[in-house]
């Protein structure tokens, strides 16, 4: 026994009358550093060694309050800050929805650091060893015995005192229990490498556990299936036609809605024949007229129709439009050459629509007349 | 264990005299100020009037519902505290009392049965159910059943006190089976036709438990303030123990927490749909002054009873728990006051002097009736075959 240390007296008592007894008498005889071990809950215990109410619970309403404010302040950020969303046509931050969270959140909080708090402080969690581990008290204790202890480092300790005090209590068993320093340590080790090492290797199983479970084993692609029809794109082969066309063709003599057919491609004077402006000579056309001329026709046409473009000779400066033949053409002649193009000015069918190009001619008429203009336009 | 019979360690005492005597002073001066109110502001004393009548209905049927349930679950802590509920269950003989004005002025009340209300497409609907002659039966329904069930427990209790005879409680828990079921429809028609048809065009399926909630957080409340108070003078049984005042402060932190649990459900569930028919009333509610009144029920009725009854010393505490149930009475009352007044009187000033009158009336009646039905009684159900076994209750 040279290298072991005292640790504690025992005592064990038959009824558990005697040892609430025994509990009152430890306690009033001064000693500080002693517990009391059932194999139930014994009822009068605590108040007979005189404990007061557990300051456990200051650690729940810190946690509670954290819990509070941890909610309160995840969910306003999310609403509030990084992804403000009309949800319903509520306020962004409204608190009514997030009170359940809140609720809930406090008390996940607060049972479960309640929980770790008392494993830490109250049973130095992660330390397992105890002098009173493996002893005939501790297997007395836990099934049919009452015991109570008194332990060395109480200041008022004195091992023969300990030992008569007890036996005057009426304990049957009086034991000294030693530990031996080196094995059993009486310190904490929270902050031992091994066992922050073990709760960093457990954080990141626990993480890669689920980053695995989620993202690997139970992904869920995105939600894709529009782009999985059973039907035929665009330019792509059908094996349900015998031609092989995905895309079909119009049945014959039939023209798409609002095409309207351009049957004079070649015959410039048929086409100025038949062709009748189909555009009213408005206000509001011709203002869509110059619009149109402006952006199509004034780089080589120049503003007024005059010819003398902004292209300074770097085409061959078109003709002008104010001259006797271009005034006599008829619209539909006008109208086939923009269509068709004519010299070195080329097709403008795939830039300026139908109804923008009549409108162009509406202008080009209106600029004709303001060229040209007779006496009594003046008025 | 001893074989020997249990002694009562009980002494019969009558209550103490000042307590009849305040109570008949708060009643006289509870009458005095409501009949003053009759007169200068009619509508608004009766509508008062609905409140204190709900507050001493819902106490009392409530009390009715403490005794079913000790029985049915075979509580042992609150057997010596039963008689208590026993003489408040009484209150069911002097609610319909309080509901008379209520009856003599009914349209005034009770705008559904106004005969503009015929033009009303929604109350033309409702009136199947929303009819006067239908709401007198179910009225005097309610108190018939609830009177039965009241005579045939009380008697089985009360004969228990001489005979001491175990098939009594036996027979009063198939009585309480009957009774918890019956209670939940009672209690539900109650609080529609009384409080809930005070806007008539308003739903909320969840109303009548809130009402229920509240009713029997009064009724424990009540309950725990007379023990309370009784054993601090030593009328009751010698050998009450923290335990048992621990118990019934929980009770009441228990049904703080789940009147808070309801009236928020209600709230967030309305709230969130915003519809416009049923959210006009809290609407109501939140406009003007009331919504003052609405914060101070939050106030009044969770935190300052949470924050008091929270600690597990202070629900040991005599004084505390006295405080506490004073406080819960009063917050029950300002309840049920909430929920009827702002149907009427939508906008201007929340309160009005002539609303003090009617919770005197209803404490005046409480404690008056108490006294009466309890004068020459046993306090304690001396016979009952657990009450040795809850002298022994430790948590």
């Amino acid at each position: 026994m040279q290298n072991k240390v005292l640790y504690s007296v025992t005592g064990i008592f038959q009824t558990p009358d005697s040892i609430k007894h025994a509990a009152k008498s430890i306690a009033d005889a001064g000693y500080k550093r002693y517990d009391i071990n059932t194999p139930y809950p014994v009822h009068g215990i605590p108040k007979a060694m005189g404990m007061t109410i557990s300051k456990l619970g200051y650690f729940t309403l810190v946690f509670g309050l954290s819990g509070i404010a941890l909610a309160l302040g995840f969910t306003w950020i999310i609403t509030n800050i990084i992804y403000p969303l009309v949800q319903g046509g509520k306020p962004f931050f409204a608190l009514p929805p997030f009170i359940p969270i809140t609720f809930e959140v406090t008390v996940l909080l607060s049972s479960c650091g309640t929980v770790i708090i008392m494993l830490l402080l109250y049973f130095k969690f992660p330390n397992n060893s105890h002098p009173l581990h493996d002893t005939n008290y501790m297997k007395k204790v836990s099934s049919d015995k009452y015991g109570a202890y008194i332990m060395a480092d109480d200041p008022n300790f004195d091992q023969s005192k300990v030992r008569s005090l007890l036996e005057s209590l009426g304990a049957i068993d009086i034991e000294d229990i030693y530990y031996d320093e080196e094995t059993v340590s009486l310190r904490p080790k929270v902050f031992e490498p091994k066992f922050l090492g073990f709760l960093l290797v457990a954080i990141l199983i626990t993480a890669g556990a689920t980053y695995f479970t989620l993202n690997k084993l139970l992904f869920m692609p995105p939600f894709d299936w529009m782009s999985f029809q059973s039907r035929v794109n665009a330019q792509s082969l059908s094996t349900f036609f015998p031609d092989k066309h995905g895309m079909r063709m119009p049945p014959s003599g039939t023209i798409a809605r609002g095409f309207m057919p351009f049957p004079y491609e070649g015959d410039p004077d048929k086409a100025g024949k038949m062709l009748v402006n189909p555009m009213t000579n408005t206000q509001e056309n011709i203002e869509q007229g110059r619009k149109q001329y402006d952006i199509f026709c004034s780089p080589c046409h120049d503003w007024h129709g005059t010819g003398n473009s902004r292209l300074r000779g770097q085409f061959p400066n078109p003709p002008s439009l104010h001259s006797q033949k271009v005034r006599n053409w008829s619209d539909g002649m006008i109208y086939y050459i923009i269509t068709m193009g004519q010299n070195t000015m080329p097709s403008y069918a795939y830039q300026v629509s139908r109804e923008d190009r009549w409108a162009i001619i509406l202008y080009v008429r209106t600029l004709q007349r303001a060229m040209n203009a007779k006496p009594e336009d003046i008025k | 264990m001893s074989t020997q019979e249990f002694q009562v360690n009980y002494e019969k005492k009558g209550l103490p005299s000042t307590w009849l005597r305040n109570g008949l002073i708060f009643l006289v001066l509870g009458i005095g100020l409501s009949a003053a109110a009759y007169f200068i502001e009619p509508q608004r004393a009766l509508i008062n009037g609905v409140v204190a009548y709900m507050f001493v209905f819902g106490c009392g049927i409530a009390s009715l519902f403490l005794i079913a349930l000790e029985y049915i679950v075979g509580a042992v802590w609150s057997v010596p505290f039963r008689r208590i509920s026993e003489f408040l269950a009484a209150l069911l003989f002097i609610a319909p009392v309080l509901a008379l004005p209520a009856f003599f002025n009914f349209h005034q009340v009770f705008h559904w049965s106004a005969p503009e209300a015929a033009s009303d497409a929604i109350l033309k609907a409702k009136a199947p159910y929303l009819n006067v002659s239908f709401f007198v039966i179910r009225f005097i329904g309610i108190f018939i059943i609830s009177w039965l069930f009241y005579f045939f427990i009380i008697r089985n209790s009360r004969k228990q006190d001489v005979s001491r005879e175990q098939f009594l409680t036996k027979r009063n828990i198939t009585l309480s089976g009957a009774f918890i079921p019956v209670f939940a429809i009672l209690i539900s028609i109650m609080s529609l036709d009384w409080l809930m048809s005070l806007e008539p065009h308003w739903f909320s399926t969840i109303f009548c438990v809130y009402y229920f909630a509240g009713s029997l957080l009064a009724a424990i409340a009540a309950l725990t303030f007379i023990v309370v108070s009784l054993n601090e003078r030593g009328y009751l049984i010698k050998g009450l123990t923290e335990d048992h005042y621990y118990s019934l402060g929980g009770l009441m932190f228990a049904f703080t927490n789940f009147w808070a649990y309801i009236a928020f459900s209600q709230f967030l569930l309305i709230w969130y749909a915003n519809l416009p028919e049923e959210n006009f009333w809290f609407i109501n509610r939140m406009n003007d002054t009331w919504s003052y009144i609405s914060v101070g029920l939050i106030v009044l009725k969770f935190v300052m009873p949470y924050a008091l009854l929270a600690s597990q010393p202070s629900k040991m505490n005599p004084g505390r728990l006295k405080l506490a149930a004073f406080w819960i009475l009063g917050a029950q009352y300002y309840d049920l006051f909430w929920l009827a007044i702002p149907n009427y009187y939508k906008t201007g000033p929340a309160l009005h002097w002539t609303d003090f009158g009617f919770p005197l009336l209803a404490i005046g009646v409480i404690m008056t009736v108490f006294c009466i039905v309890a004068r020459g009684k046993n306090l304690v159900p001396i016979g009952d075959p657990k009450l040795k076994r809850s002298m022994d209750f430790h948590l």
